[in-house]
């Protein structure tokens, strides 16, 4: 078996009395899809963003591409290659899309910190960008503002940033979530065009794109993995039924 | 040309055409003014690029203006009274060469943005003013008691600094200088809005979860632009003191820091000829309701209270509508 892209080993986190990861340990491997499902409020997002560094774990360790993150800072992580998109879109809403992807490219290249040449007529910086909101289909709204465009386009927005990163791997935070049927069809193709460039965790609520996009499916209730297992097994198990489906076994 | 591209270059055609009018008329008072003006817009420019394009609010620039004035003035009064300023471990001499004075203001307003901003930014919201208002008092009362360099009654330089070339005492020599000095600010605020930094800078105030996400530090980028921003009004406080040839604690004072706001509200925020419209603005109703009543700044108060409800870009944003920004 491959080594792990990213392990998540040990981890808890309590907020008060709330357990939102109770003892974590899963894992990405290079070049699937590993969907993270899980009712309401069941620490999904908390258990993103403590792989991404916004919050601290209480225990355990993240490990990624080899070396142990666990005391680094978000824009440590996000700079070896670590991309997320967030559940509610984070985007500069008054800049225009052009703009938002551009930020990406900036940032994959280490380049805030330039001030002598423009933003937009950098060859190199517009060239990544052009090409990100090319792959999700934003190429014709590039000069709309990120404030003007539809939530599903917000959320293609948020996928183009990503991938203006080259990352590693991408972390993504219900990434159909009020989509609608086409829109969401639209996004599992392009997720399974992703994972060609790099292993996704996939968190969503989605059952029909989990099903069709997953390699491995874990089940996270009340902060605890109770199954990991291909889609299959997944359909099969009789606990996860219950829990999660909330069908008879 | 968009709308804002007009309006931005009537500005800049009409704050030169003014002062040479009033040369012409021999109206010299009316060239002080615009000098006045124009070192007003230099100092919104600076604060525009935290407050507009950072969204920082810093209530502290002053801290910066009256450095800048006093660089001027210390260097200038060892000068004048041929006293070096330091002789152990190496001699430091006054001098009267304005681009010497700007150069160690800026510096010296650069150095005091870096330690100011990596404190104060460590806040925001309402600490991050009071925490900027804070460092700026402090300078205040420093100033006020310290009392080799005029300590509350201030310190006056009795001729103007010198400029290679021109005759600084000559009003409208000493105007030509400070607008080409606007005109210089202006384009760096220019140039820092269009690069990748600007690019980050806006994004940072908007989403700063966003901008860690792809791996830039929003701190590292205010800190820089808070010492872009100090450095840009310290030279502005040389050039302020210049003009009057006196230098005083009220540099530092929190209205001084609440004027240089006043001029980026009004005139736009985060438009890159706000600080120019809004100072001119100032000084325009300063000088003509300043003369009918006493108690103008409570029009410029409603003027204000206006200006940020009904028309949130300023008199830029009234005139030019929504910013178009390309390239
Ligand atoms: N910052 C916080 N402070 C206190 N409690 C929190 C915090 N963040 C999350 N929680 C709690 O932790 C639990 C897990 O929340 P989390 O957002 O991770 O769930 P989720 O699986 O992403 O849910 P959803 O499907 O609704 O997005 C919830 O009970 C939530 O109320
Ligand atoms: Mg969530």
């Amino acid at each position: 078996m491959a080594e792990p892209v990213l392990a998540v080993e040990g981890v808890c986190k309590s907020f008060g009395m709330v357990r939102a990861s109770d003892n974590v340990t899963l894992d990405l491997r290079p070049g699937e899809i590993h969907a993270l499902i899980g009712p309401n409020g069941a620490g999904k997002s908390t258990l993103i963003e403590q792989i991404c560094g916004g919050l601290e774990p209480d225990a355990g360790r993240i490990t990624f591409l080899g070396r142990d993150v666990t005391g680094l800072g978000t824009v440590q992580r996000a700079r070896m290659g670590l991309a997320r998109t967030f559940q509610i879109s984070a985007l500069a809403m008054e800049d225009t899309v052009i703009e938002n992807v551009l930020l990406g490219a900036v940032g994959a290249a280490g380049g805030a910190f330039r001030f002598l040449r423009s933003a937009l007529r950098d060859r190199a910086f517009r060239a990544r960008a052009e090409a990100a909101l090319e792959q999700v289909g934003l190429a014709e709204e590039r000069w709309m503002r990120a404030g003007d465009l539809s939530h599903g386009q917000r959320r293609a927005l948020e996928v183009a940033v990503a991938l203006t990163l080259s990352p590693r791997a991408f972390l993504m935070d219900e990434p159909m979530a009020g989509l609608g049927a086409s829109g969401s069809q639209r996004m599992t193709g392009l997720l399974r065009e992703l994972k060609a460039q790099a292993p996704i965790l996939l968190i969503e609520h989605d059952m029909d794109a989990v099903f069709s996009l997953a390699d491995r499916v874990s089940v996270l209730v009340q902060g605890r993995v109770i199954f990991t297992g291909s889609v299959a097994e997944i359909r099969a198990h009789p606990e996860v039924r219950r829990a999660y489906l909330g069908e008879d076994a | 040309m968009s709308r804002e591209a007009v309006l931005n270059l009537i500005l800049a055609a009409g704050f030169l055409v003014f002062p040479l009018w009033a040369w012409m008329a021999e109206e010299p008072f009316l060239i002080t003014l615009a000098t006045r003006a124009a070192i007003f817009a230099i100092a919104g420019v600076g604060l525009n690029i935290a407050l507009g394009y950072g969204g920082l609010v810093s209530l502290g620039h002053a801290a910066f203006f009256g450095i800048g004035g006093y660089a001027m003035g210390i260097l200038a009064s060892h000068a004048q009274t041929y006293t070096p300023l330091l002789e152990w471990p190496f001699l430091v001499e006054g001098t009267k060469s304005m681009p010497v004075i700007w150069i160690v203001a800026m510096l010296a307003s650069a150095l005091a943005a870096l330690a100011i901003g990596a404190l104060s930014l460590r806040t925001s919201g309402a600490y991050f003013i009071m925490i900027t208002l804070a460092f700026a008092q402090m300078l205040y009362y420093f100033a006020i008691s310290w009392p080799a360099y005029g300590g509350e009654d201030g310190l006056p330089i009795y001729v103007r600094n010198g400029f290679p070339g021109l005759n600084t005492l000559d009003p409208i020599q000493f105007f030509a200088l400070v607008y080409a000095l606007m005109l210089a600010t202006i384009a760096v605020a220019a140039l820092v809005r269009r690069a990748p930094f600007g690019l980050a800078l806006n994004a940072a105030r908007q989403a700063p979860e966003r901008v860690r996400a792809v791996g830039i530090s929003p701190y590292r980028l205010r800190l820089a632009a808070f010492a872009i921003s100090g450095t840009i009004t310290g030279l502005a406080g040389a050039l302020f003191a210049d003009l009057n040839r006196f230098v005083s604690p009220a540099m530092f004072s929190w209205q001084t820091s609440g004027e240089i706001m006043v001029f980026v509200i009004l005139g736009g925020t985060a438009r890159l000829f706000g600080p120019v419209a809004g100072a001119a603005l100032f000084i325009a109703l300063e000088h003509l309701l300043g003369g009918v009543s006493d108690y103008w700044h409570v029009f410029l108060g409603a003027l204000l209270l206006l200006v940020v409800l009904f028309g949130r870009n300023g008199v830029v944003g009234i005139l030019a509508g929504q910013e178009a920004r390309r390239g």
